[in-house]
C-alpha cells in the first residue's frame, strides 16, 4: 500500500484522493515513512550524518499529518476542494514558512522561524497541499551541487556518491527518491532545471515575475524565480497553476494572466511547431559529455518524427552569458545579503577578546562565522564589481551583455516557437569533484543562465541515461516570456514519445535506495 | 598581472562587514583573481551603443494605496531576534568610544 502510494504521480494521487480511495493522512504518512526510511539522520548541529539521501533539512511530521487530517475532514463534510488538496509537497528552504525553520542552507539562519509565509507557501496552503518539510540547498542558493549547504550535501538517488544538482538539489532528490510527489524550487541561474536534469525529474522556471517572490529570500532579485518540480510534465503544470499569478506584495509580479499550462500539458503536440536548436548550446565542443549530446540528438529526432520543424538558430551573445551572470549575481547578492546584520534575526556572534564591541564589530564577526566560503566569495566579488572605478567595467558591461542576450532571444523566437538545448553539459558529477574549483562549478550553468538573464521561461525534462555512466540527462525547452504554456505542450509531447520508447518512466530505473537509519 | 591584491580583498571584506581570517584572505585573493580574469571578458562584448539592462521585464514601478493596515504583532517580530528588551531589538553599541 505504502509502496504504491509513494510511486503515484501527483495527478493520480489527487484523483484517488478525490474519489475517496485513499485519505490524505494515508498519503502523507506513506511519504513521511519513506522519508524516515531513506533520508538519513542529522547530528545535533543539523548536519547530515550517516547514509541517506539527506534531501530534507526539516521534516514537519506533526504539522503535515494535522494538515492532512483537515483535508480529510473537509472532504468528509463534502466541501469543494482544490485539485491538489491532500497531495504532499516538499518546499525549498529558501521560502519563508511559519511554524517551520527557514535557513537557506546557512548557519546564519539556523533555527530561524519566519513570522510570515511566502506567497508561494500561502498559495500551497490555500490549495490544501500538505507541506512535508523543507529541502536542502546550496547556502543562499549559491551553487550547483548542494555541497555549499552548511548542513551537508544532499545525495543523488541515482548514485549516492554523486551530486543531486543545485542549488535546489534537495527538492529534486526528494522527487527522485519518492519522498515527495511534488516540490517547490527556485531558479536564479538554473537551480530548478539543472537538478531536474541530473536526477531524471522535471523542473520549470516560469517567466520572470509569473510567480511571486514575496517571502523568497532574495539571492539576485532581477533573476530569482520560484517554480514547480515534479516527476511528470502534467504534475509540474498542476503545481505551476497553483503558485503562479499576480501578487500585490511583489512589485515585480506580472499583472498578466497565467497561460493555461494544465491544458497545454494535457494536449502535448509538436506537429507543425518550429523548434530552434541553439547552435552555441547544441552540445558540441569541450565540456559537453558525449552521452548528454547523444540523448539530446535522439530527442530532437523524436520531435522531428512527431512532425516538428527543426531550425538552427544562433545566439552569439550566449557565450558571454556566464561571465555576465557571475558579475550581475554577486553584485545583487552582495546588496541583498547585507540584511544579515545580526541585529534583528538570525545568528549573533560577539568577536573574541573584544570588550564591549560595537554593532559593526558584531556584524563582521557574525558574518564571518555565519557565512560559508562560496557566499563570502560572491559577496566580495559583488562588492568589487560595484565599487567605484570598477562599476562601469564590470557591472555596467555585464548589463550590456544582458541586453545583447535579450536581443538574441528576440531574433531566435522570430524564427522558432520554442528553443531546445541540453540542460546541463554533464550528468551528475561525483561529490567533491568541483568543490575546489569555483569556475568549473560555474560552468555547469552555461545552458540555463541565458533564460534568467532574459526573464524567459524554461523547462528541463529527462532525455534518457548517458551510455558512459548510466546517469540521467536533461533536455531544456525555452519559450518567449509569458508563453510558459508552450513549454508544457512540447514537454508533454516529448515525454510521451520518450516514455513510450523507454517502456515506462525513467525513474522506474532508479536504483533501490538502501534504508538509512533515521535519527532525527 | 593579478587583477586583485590581498590588500584589496581585505578592504572589500571590511566594506562588506566580514571579518575574514588571514588564511581566507590569502585563498580568496587567488580565487578571485582567477574568477575576475574569466568574467572580465564581458568588457569585450558590447559596444558603447548598447544600452544596459538591469531588469528582464519592462515593468513600471507600482505603489499601493496609502492606507493603514495591520502589521505583524511585536511578539512575532521579536521572536527571531538575537536579543530583545522592552519590546525592542537590543543591539550592541553603535558609537565608537571617544
Amino acid at each position: 500500500m505504502t509502496e504504491s502510494l509513494i510511486g503515484l504521480t501527483a495527478s493520480d494521487l489527487a484523483s484517488r484522493l478525490a474519489a475517496g480511495e485513499v485519505s490524505a493522512v494515508e498519503a502523507t504518512q506513506a511519504h513521511l515513512d519513506r522519508i524516515a526510511a531513506v533520508d538519513g539522520g542529522r547530528d545535533a548541529d543539523g548536519r547530515a550524518q550517516g547514509p541517506g539521501v539527506h534531501a530534507f533539512l526539516h521534516v514537519a511530521n506533526e504539522r503535515a499529518l494535522a494538515d492532512a487530517a483537515d483535508v480529510d475532514a473537509a472532504r468528509a463534510r463534502g466541501d469543494a476542494l482544490p485539485t491538489l488538496a491532500g497531495v504532499p509537497i516538499a518546499v525549498k528552504d529558501v521560502l519563508a514558512t511559519t511554524g517551520m525553520p527557514t535557513t537557506c542552507g546557512s548557519r546564519i539562519l539556523r533555527g530561524w522561524v519566519p513570522p510570515y509565509d511566502a506567497t508561494v507557501v500561502r498559495r500551497l496552503r490555500e490549495h490544501r497541499l500538505v507541506i512535508l518539510g523543507k529541502t536542502n540547498m546550496d547556502e543562499f542558493a549559491m551553487g550547483s551541487s548542494t555541497e555549499h549547504s552548511a548542513y551537508g550535501a544532499t545525495r543523488n538517488p541515482w548514485d549516492t556518491d554523486r551530486i543531486p544538482g543545485g542549488s535546489g538539489g534537495g527538492s529534486a532528490a526528494s522527487l527522485a527518491a519518492f519522498e515527495a510527489p511534488l516540490a517547490i524550487g527556485t531558479d536564479t541561474g538554473g537551480s530548478i532545471r539543472q537538478p531536474a536534469a541530473v536526477t531524471g525529474t522535471v523542473g520549470v522556471k516560469p517567466t520572470y515575475g509569473a510567480v511571486s517572490r514575496y517571502g523568497l529570500v532574495a539571492l539576485a532579485s532581477s533573476l530569482d524565480q520560484a517554480g514547480p518540480c515534479a516527476r511528470t510534465v502534467l504534475d509540474a503544470a498542476l503545481l505551476h497553476e497553483v503558485v503562479a499569478g499576480h501578487d500585490p506584495c511583489d512589485s515585480t509580479s506580472l499583472p498578466t494572466p497565467v497561460p493555461d499550462v494544465v491544458a497545454a500539458a494535457r494536449h502535448g503536440d509538436v506537429a507543425g511547431l518550429r523548434i530552434g536548436i541553439i547552435r552555441e548550446l547544441a552540445g558540441d565542443g569541450g565540456g559537453w559529455q558525449a552521452g548528454v549530446k547523444a540523448r539530446f540528438d535522439e530527442a530532437v529526432e523524436a520531435l522531428v518524427d512527431a512532425g516538428a520543424k527543426i531550425t538552427e538558430v544562433s545566439c552569439p551573445s550566449f557565450t558571454a552569458a556566464l561571465a555576465a551572470y557571475y558579475l550581475i549575481l554577486p553584485s545583487e547578492a552582495s546588496s541583498n545579503l547585507a540584511k544579515f546584520d545580526a541585529m534583528r534575526y538570525g545568528l549573533r556572534v560577539y568577536p573574541e577578546g573584544v570588550a564591549d564591541p560595537t554593532a559593526e564589530q558584531v556584524m563582521a564577526a557574525t558574518r564571518e562565522a555565519g557565512f560559508g566560503d562560496e557566499v563570502k566569495r560572491r559577496i566580495i566579488l559583488g562588492t568589487y564589481a560595484l565599487s567605484s572605478g570598477y562599476y562601469e567595467a564590470y557591472y555596467g558591461s555585464a548589463q550590456k551583455v544582458r541586453t545583447l542576450i535579450q536581443r538574441d532571444f528576440e531574433a531566435a523566437f522570430a524564427q522558432a516557437d520554442v528553443l531546445v538545448s541540453p540542460t546541463a553539459p554533464t550528468t551528475a558529477f561525483p561529490l567533491g569533484d568541483k568543490l575546489d574549483d569555483p569556475l568549473a562549478m560555474y560552468l555547469n550553468d552555461v545552458a540555463t543562465i541565458p533564460a534568467n538573464l532574459a526573464g524567459v521561461p524554461g523547462m528541463s525534462l529527462p532525455s534518457g541515461l548517458a551510455d558512459e555512466d548510466g546517469l540521467p540527462t536533461g533536455l531544456q525547452i525555452l519559450a518567449p516570456a509569458n508563453a510558459d504554456d508552450r513549454l508544457y505542450r512540447v514537454g508533454a509531447a516529448l515525454e510521451a514519445l520518450l516514455v513510450d520508447r523507454w517502456g515506462g518512466p525513467l525513474l522506474d530505473r532508479v536504483p533501490t535506495l538502501a534504508p538509512a537509519e533515521a535519527s532525527r | 598581472m593579478s587583477a586583485i591584491s590581498r590588500d584589496e580583498v581585505a578592504h572589500l571584506a571590511a566594506l562588506a562587514r566580514i571579518d575574514l581570517r588571514p588564511d581566507e584572505l590569502d585563498r580568496l585573493a587567488k580565487e578571485l583573481d582567477v574568477i575576475l580574469d574569466a568574467v572580465a571578458t564581458v568588457q569585450q562584448v558590447a559596444g558603447d551603443d548598447v544600452p544596459a539592462t538591469s531588469h528582464p521585464m519592462p515593468l513600471t514601478n507600482v505603489t499601493r494605496p496609502d492606507e493603514p493596515r495591520p502589521s505583524l504583532p511585536v511578539e512575532a517580530v521579536l521572536a527571531g531576534a538575537p536579543e530583545a528588551e522592552q519590546q525592542r531589538f537590543r543591539v550592541p553599541r553603535i558609537l565608537e568610544e571617544d
